[in-house]
């Protein structure tokens, strides 16, 4: 075998192989939950690779240009580079098209896992220590994850990101002493100003994904020294690993969940239009599109704008702007929060020891209410962000629908964090296997009583009972 | 415990991935006869779906998984190791005067700031943000003119119009867009308190003093400015106040007046911030 061959001459320079042979027997855990990082990791690799086509067709910047390609209605007007050359690409450059709403797929995608993967880790305390050094690592990759992906849409200078942009710049100027100073920084000037695409380009394709790709890195290194924890079963302690071998197994499985983001990202590419930017027309001083929504994850800040009052009160003799409370605080705490977790839970249950096997939603109601009170939250404000297409397709007027969700803002996580909490004390004193599997008894009983019994045992994991057919791996000398 | 061959799952995996090369082949053919979009996405999906699910049946039919089992060490290290670790770190530490630690730290502290003063290179030395956001381009005696640079005629603005305009000279400067309106003569008992000329005309800023947007509706059977961003509502018959949605302050008047030739002028600067409030002394 050739491969055979060439391996062996470059392991008789650099002497890999030991090292490398315990990597492929390294056991990962098997269940389909672990796979929501590696969708974002996949789709960030689709990221990079469908960037760096569109790199190499987009101009970023806002000097006047005579659109001259063949999409008829634009022949001969005179627009930005950037906004000609997205148009271009999308209909000048073979392929260009599905590589440009393929990479805004991706990006949707990317995100969407990353939030997704976080709820795993949050309602499962995989978060606990010793990995708590990842979680941080993981809640950094959810912010860059979302300023390049603001970024990014904003590249095209067209009207509707060209609004977004506006806000963006209301919300810099919002900050306390520094925010004028901030927003003129970043736009070269007051708004719209000459810069922005520029400096959001290098922002964009370089700094951020180079911060993205180090972190990532990080990421999985840690997760490689500590190996990956597992859900709670026969034979599963805190002092093992049970599951597939890295090589074949797990590789091959996951490459193919590679091609399948791969696939999804290129259907939806070539399938769904997405950000029509020709659609929304060039960015203008003076006009807007409407209605206007961003991308869903800023419409969280976005739905938070729009449902917060009109306040803006006089603070140290300043004018406090209306937009500082739900756009700068809001995101600010939250991620304040989403960083502090891991802290601020030990703080309550004492917790200090190393914990390798997960545990089951149920086993802490809790933290299970504040999760699913917070994803209502947001939830809501997602949906609010929303609120004028839906008046454009039900009729009731806009106005009701932000009362109402001003109220169910506040009212609605309230609610749903009971019926978590309650749903998931039943659930763990019942044993039951699943919501539908619950009686109306054991709803009773959870709704009774104050606490949980001490005596009860932590988690199954203490008893190991091992399976009658485990192989362990092999990690001393070959014999 | 490999799992036997199977024949079937074989034949299976083969099938995903000879489906994968036709999806690559066909791309080709369509990247060639430019067949549009629709084919290109849709071709290559195929060819990484086909992969995809090859690959997946292959490593859960044929190749082994689960149940193996690794051992996991502590990841704390002995004390002693970790003890000797640190003391390797702090080789030649005890002998450092403290008057070089304080001195070092002093000259990154000083070369930190340093690094970040010139972040203020980011816009021009000679503006200062503060001022530039209270001032627009619109002066005593501007021309009011629309997006196109056409001067507005006072005559020519009919009643429910609703024009965008700007200073003369200045037709991309955002912060000097505003709306140009004529209210119906029956509104201007109702609109008492509101300065217009010229039998009904009044101009406010199009920017809305919530986040920025412009104002881009006007809804004449109520006489409001509607934006569209986050729905903030202001009355027109009551000095642009916002009567609903997240904005809380009105948008700021443009003073007018009429030149001899009947053109409309503006009679000096917004009264009031133009856009999104920022951090200033009342």
């Amino acid at each position: 075998m050739i491969t055979r061959w060439v391996v062996r001459r470059l392991d008789d320079r650099l002497g890999f192989s030991p090292l490398a042979r315990s990597g492929l027997n390294k056991v990962f855990p098997d269940h389909w939950s672990f796979m929501m990082g590696e969708i974002a990791l996949y789709a960030f690799v689709y990221l990079v690779v469908s960037g760096t086509f569109l790199a190499l067709f987009f101009d970023a910047s806002l000097a006047e240009t005579v659109y001259e390609g063949s999409f008829q209605p634009m022949r001969g007007t005179t627009v930005s580079a950037a906004y000609a050359s997205t148009v271009s690409l999308s209909f000048d450059v073979r392929l260009g098209l599905v590589m440009r709403q393929s990479h805004h797929w991706a990006a949707l995608l990317f995100i969407g896992a990353i939030v997704v993967h976080l709820a795993r880790i949050f309602f499962t305390g995989a978060f606990r220590r010793p990995r708590g050094i990842n979680w941080l690592v993981g809640v950094t990759l959810l912010l860059l994850a979302i300023v390049n992906g603001f970024a990014g849409y904003s590249l095209p200078d067209d009207l509707l990101s060209g609004t977004g942009l506006r806000v963006a710049n209301a919300v810099l100027l919002s900050i306390p002493v520094v925010g004028s100073w901030l927003a003129f920084a970043v736009f070269g000037g007051e708004f719209p100003g000459e810069q922005v695409v520029g400096r959001l380009f290098i922002v964009h394709v370089l700094f951020v994904p180079a911060l993205i790709t180090a972190l990532i890195t990080a990421h999985m290194a840690i997760l490689t020294r500590q190996k990956h924890s597992q859900f709670p079963g026969p034979g599963r302690t805190d002092t093992n690993v049970v599951g597939s071998r890295l090589w074949p197994g797990y590789a091959v499985r996951s490459l193919g969940l590679l091609c399948a983001v791969f696939a999804a990202c290129l259907l939806l590419g070539g399938a769904v239009q997405i950000n029509p930017v020709w659609v929304w027309g060039a960015f203008e001083s003076g006009y807007t599109t409407g209605p206007a929504q961003p991308d869903f994850y800023v419409g969280w800040v976005d739905g938070a704008l729009r449902l917060f009052p009109a306040y803006e009160p006089v603070v140290f003799g300043h004018v406090l702007p209306s937009v500082f409370l739900p756009a700068v605080v809001l995101p600010g705490v939250t991620f304040l929060a989403l960083y502090l977790w891991p802290f601020l839970e030990r703080l309550v249950t004492h917790d200090s020891n190393e914990h390798q096997v997960l545990e089951r939603p149920r086993e802490r109601p809790v933290r299970v209410a504040i999760g699913v009170a917070a994803l209502t939250f947001y939830g809501l404000l997602l949906v609010s962000f929303g609120l004028d297409v839906v008046t454009r397709y039900t009729g009731i007027p806009v106005f009701t629908l932000l009362a109402v969700a001003r109220i169910a803002v506040l009212v609605l996580p309230f609610v749903t964090g009971a019926i978590a909490f309650v749903l998931a004390r039943a659930l763990r004193d019942s044993g039951a296997d699943g919501v539908l599997a619950l009686r109306a008894s054991d709803l009773r009983a959870a709704l009774r009583r104050q606490s949980r019994p001490a005596a009860r045992p932590a988690a199954q994991s203490a008893v190991p009972e091992p399976l009658p057919d485990h192989i362990p791996v092999e990690a001393g000398p070959v014999p | 415990m490999t799992p036997r061959p199977s024949a079937a799952a074989e034949r299976a995996v083969a099938a995903c991935f000879l489906i994968a090369t036709g999806g690559s082949v066909a791309f080709v053919v369509a990247y060639v006869v430019n067949a549009g979009p629709q084919w290109f996405g849709g071709l290559l999906a195929m060819a990484f779906a086909g992969l995809a699910l090859g690959l997946i049946l292959w490593a859960g039919h044929l190749l082994p998984t689960g149940t193996y089992v690794e051992q996991r060490p502590p990841m704390a290290p002995p004390r002693r190791e970790q003890t000797a670790f640190l003391d390797g770190l702090d080789r030649g530490g005890d002998r450092t005067p403290g008057l070089l630690r304080r001195t070092l730290v002093l000259a990154m502290l000083a070369l930190g700031a340093a690094a970040v003063v010139p972040l203020r290179s980011l816009f021009p030395l000679r503006i200062d943000p503060r001022e530039e956001l209270r001032r627009t381009p619109w002066r005593d005696g501007s021309r009011v003119v629309t997006k196109d640079g056409q001067p507005v005629r006072a005559d020519d603005v009919e009643v429910g119009a609703f024009l965008t305009v700007f200073p003369e000279g200045h037709t991309t400067a955002d912060d000097a867009t505003a709306v140009l309106l004529r209210l119906e003569p029956g509104d201007l008992d109702r609109a008492s308190g509101e300065p217009t000329v010229g039998g009904g005309l009044i101009a406010f800023s199009k920017l809305c003093t919530h986040a920025g947007c412009p104002v881009g509706l006007y809804e004449q059977t109520t006489r409001v400015l509607l934006c569209p961003c986050h729905q903030s509502v202001f009355d027109v018959l009551q000095g642009a106040r916002p009567v609903s949605g997240p904005a809380a302050r009105p948008l700021p008047r443009l003073p007018l007046s009429i030149d001899g030739d009947g053109d409309v002028r503006a009679a000096g600067d917004f009264r009031g911030q133009v856009g999104p409030t920022f951090w200033r002394s009342v």
